[in-house]
């Protein structure tokens, strides 16, 4: 046992920190500091407004235990009709331009010019919210779901092209070259080698979209495309809290369906 | 001292995985435990400890009977039992002094656990030890930069950080190459005979086994048909064991690497954020 | 792939099966059905004349737009930090609740798989299927409209994504690493600590600053609702048809949530 007593000066552990520069790092912690401190205090908070809320809040809460399908179930299911052909609509026709476009935003098979012109639609598409890009289309095409259809259908473009672009530009290269060796043209190589390797999680990310689409057709009929965010919006503008706990449990269903049965279906094309 | 009576184990599915098993190791005498894969090794060394739960029979340890224990008493008795792992089993993430002085968990309160203060006698007993594996200078390293051998040897230094009455080693070698694996084996029944521990080594390399245990213990289908010298282990009790097969040839092949066993090292890549 | 024999005995190729290409048939079929009745009841209420009228009314906002009123920017400091403040305090409030839902969510850390983690799963849920809009647009009526709103409406969307991510990131961790752990006599606040934690942190702080990214995205529309930051500039421009305002007010989006993704892409590559 004498190994245990082998060091003589007793030597002091501590833990290393996670920033090994001592500056550094209460640098860093005075300035996250500083920050919570200024930014916590420029929230103007009307607690007297928050605790009457409270009462207002709790009969929400009542109104999502006891929901009231029955009085306004007429304007949900016109609400719910739009978003759903919305959605359909959107993602169909957002799949077939975006399948073109990702296809020329990928590096490995699209020539130089072309995959500028295609990643540039797709950071156009990406680079503003739904809600913003609703507010456009309603003030150029009026109010309605055509508006919503419009720009779902924009948003899958920037979402799809670029996961199929990076899929693409993923692949295995041996299988485009051996269909390239074999004498295939352009065309060919995009149908025997590219399409079968993507396939599976184009259909996968349509149907991922698909579900998005859903939720977001939930949310641009506040600025008036359509849909039951209308519904909903008009709902909570009357107070009409345990219509507005319909809509949302309406909403948190049809999303729990669509995860579930797109879950089932990815597995079984894979 | 480690006494075991009339061990069983029937896991939920059926499987009877110990067959009432009984043999006790005195101080001081390590135990090479083999038979082949499936022959119940692993379940009866977690059943000491009670990682796995045995269905039926007595282990005590001195005069402890661990198999009677309630929660609490269970966690002081594992503080005095040490446990090394075929995969090492260290915290990756963690430094190879937290590794070591995770051997003190059940030792200290969960506050000096947190602020990773531990008593200055753990800390110094923690670098001794790591002087005596060969990691003095590896201290604030983290655990996934070391090679496989000097894991092996933070998952020692751990084990008796713990100051055991009884060591537990599962496969300690199967994830190292050849000539690592004697230096570990060596190492351990250094350790084991200066401190003069029991010890039990599950182990499916026989030569190995053969070159640096004091006991032989032969397990299959559950049920112990070997106990005795490295030296009594003749082909015919090898057959008894394993089944026929050409022993010659294996003992040739001692220095051949581990089959395939990294591949369990491997894990899988997370799930994509889509 | 099928092979047959043609009548004159020689082997034929064929892509499909006859019955799979009749079922490919259907299938496709039964899709263009459903996008063409779709259309039709979308569409039924559709106003052409004002879709016609689009390319110019596009026209027209276009001109207006441009060139952008930039000396608008100077009242646009304050929303800009109110919603960079809704982002990062919703995100650590979101943090705070969303930890305790995954280890109750997590099959290997729950106390209940019967009780306790479908609870945690349906919480999960329901907060992932509203979107912070909706959630502000509630907040909003209930709280009164503002930035603290918004602060709430951010967390409770975000919950449920940091929750389902590091449940899973959980339920995946080793576990020989815990038995080890267990084996030294750990009680179970110390597993906790030495044997779960330092598993999960690489991805709990990738997951936090993911969706920190995407809040600060989610935050500038929020005022849309009245939840405070830069939405409710947008909101008041679009009111008064003041497009050059509107644009000035989308480049600063745009350069925030460049910005915000800069930095989320970079402290993630430096976390692996």
């Amino acid at each position: 046992m004498t190994v245990e007593n082998a060091s003589a000066a007793p030597r002091i552990w501590r833990k290393q920190p996670f920033i090994k520069n001592p500056l550094t790092r209460w640098g860093l912690y005075t300035a996250a500091l500083i920050y919570l401190a200024l930014a916590v205090s420029t929230v103007p908070v009307n607690w007297a407004r928050v605790w009457e809320g409270l009462d207002r809040g709790w009969r929400f809460v009542q109104g999502f235990l006891v929901p009231d399908f029955t009085s306004r179930w007429g304007d949900i299911l016109i609400g719910m009709q739009e978003s759903l052909t919305m959605t359909v609509t959107s993602t169909v026709v957002g799949i077939l331009i975006s399948v073109p476009i990702g296809i020329g935003a990928a590096r490995n098979i699209a020539p130089a010019p072309v995959y500028a012109i295609c990643r540039g639609i797709i950071t156009i598409s990406r680079s503003f919210q739904e809600i913003i890009i609703a507010i456009l289309f309603v003030a150029m095409f009026g109010f309605g779901p055509f508006a919503g259809f419009l720009t779902l259908s924009f948003a899958t473009i920037g979402f799809l092209s670029k996961l199929l672009a990076e899929d693409i530009e993923d692949i295995d290269e041996s299988q485009t070259e051996a269909i390239g060796a074999t004498g295939g043209g352009w065309w060919q190589v995009v149908n025997y080698a590219i399409q079968p390797q993507v396939m599976p999680r184009l259909i996968g990310l349509s149907l991922y979209r698909l579900d998005i689409n859903f939720r977001e057709s939930a949310v641009i009929g506040i600025v008036g495309a359509g849909g039951i965010g209308a519904t909903l919006n008009t709902a909570i503008d009357r107070y009409e809290y345990d219509t507005a706990g319909a809509i949302l449990i309406v909403i948190i269903l049809i999303v729990m369906v669509a995860e579930y049965s797109s879950g089932y279906v990815r597995k079984w094309v894979q | 001292m480690l006494r075991v009576e009339n061990l069983r184990k029937r896991y939920r599915t059926g499987d009877e995985a110990l067959k009432g098993v009984s043999f006790s190791v005195p101080a001081g005498e390590v135990v090479g435990l083999i038979g082949p894969s499936g022959a119940g090794k692993s379940t009866l060394i977690r059943c000491v400890n009670r990682l796995v739960e045995p269905t039926d029979g007595n282990v005590f340890l001195n005069d402890l009977n661990i198999t009677q224990l309630g929660r609490g008493d269970l966690k002081r008795a594992r503080r005095r039992i040490g446990m090394i792992f075929q995969e090492f089993a260290l915290v990756e993430r963690l430094s190879v002094m937290e590794n070591v002085l995770s051997g003190r968990l059940g030792y200290v309160s969960f506050w000096q656990s947190f602020t990773r203060r531990f008593p200055q006698a753990d800390v110094d007993k923690a670098f001794a030890l790591l002087e005596r594996v060969g990691l003095s200078d590896h201290a604030d390293k983290r655990a996934d930069a070391l090679s496989g051998g000097q894991r092996q040897r933070v998952g020692i230094a751990r084990a008796l950080e713990q100051d055991p009455e009884l060591l537990l080693i599962d496969e300690p070698t199967a994830s190292l190459d050849p000539k690592t694996s004697r230096q570990i084996m060596r190492l351990i029944t250094e350790i084991c005979r200066e401190r003069n521990l029991p010890t039990i080594i599950n182990i499916h390399d026989v030569p190995l086994a053969q070159a640096f245990v004091d006991r032989i213990l032969g397990l299959q289908d559950g049920e112990l048909v070997f106990d005795g010298p490295p030296s009594e282990l003749t082909e015919s009790v090898l057959t008894r064991i394993y089944g026929e097969e050409d022993w010659t040839t294996m003992r040739g092949d001692q220095d051949d690497g581990e089959d395939g066993r990294s591949a369990r090292l491997i894990k899988e890549a997370p799930a994509e954020l889509v | 792939m099928p092979i047959k024999k043609s009548e004159a005995g020689a082997p034929v190729w064929m892509h499909r099966t006859p019955k799979t290409r009749l079922l490919m048939w259907v299938g496709w079929l039964a899709l263009v059905a459903l996008f063409v009745f779709c259309w039709q009841v979308m569409t039924k209420d559709t106003i052409w004349y004002f879709v016609a009228d689009a390319p110019r009314q596009a026209a027209d906002i276009g001109s207006r737009m441009f060139p952008p009123k930039l000396d608008y920017m100077n009242e646009l400091w304050g929303p800009l930090w109110d919603t960079i403040n809704i982002a990062t305090l919703g995100t650590l409030l979101a943090i705070v609740m969303a930890v305790p839902v995954a280890f109750l969510a997590a099959r290997n850390t729950t106390p209940s798989i019967r009780f306790v983690r479908p609870v945690a799963l349906f919480i999960i849920v329901s907060s992932r299927s509203i979107n912070a809009l909706i959630w502000g647009l509630l907040l909003v009526a209930v709280i009164g409209p503002g930035v603290f709103a918004g602060i709430i409406a951010i967390a409770l969307r975000s919950i449920g994504f940091i929750a389902k991510l590091l449940y899973e990131a959980i339920e995946e961790i080793d576990e020989t690493q815990i038995e080890a752990i267990n084996a030294t006599g750990a009680s179970a606040m110390q597993r906790l600590d030495y044997g779960i934690t330092p598993q999960i942190m690489p991805a709990f702080a990738g997951i936090t600053v993911f969706r920190w990214d995407i809040n600060i995205r989610e935050s500038t529309v929020l005022g849309l609702v009245g939840a405070g930051g830069l939405g409710l500039k947008l909101q008041a421009s679009i009111n008064v048809l003041a497009w050059g305002q509107v644009t000035t007010i989308f480049i600063v989006i745009l350069v925030t949530v460049m910005i915000s993704e800069w930095v989320s892409a970079k402290v993630r590559h430096s976390l692996i």
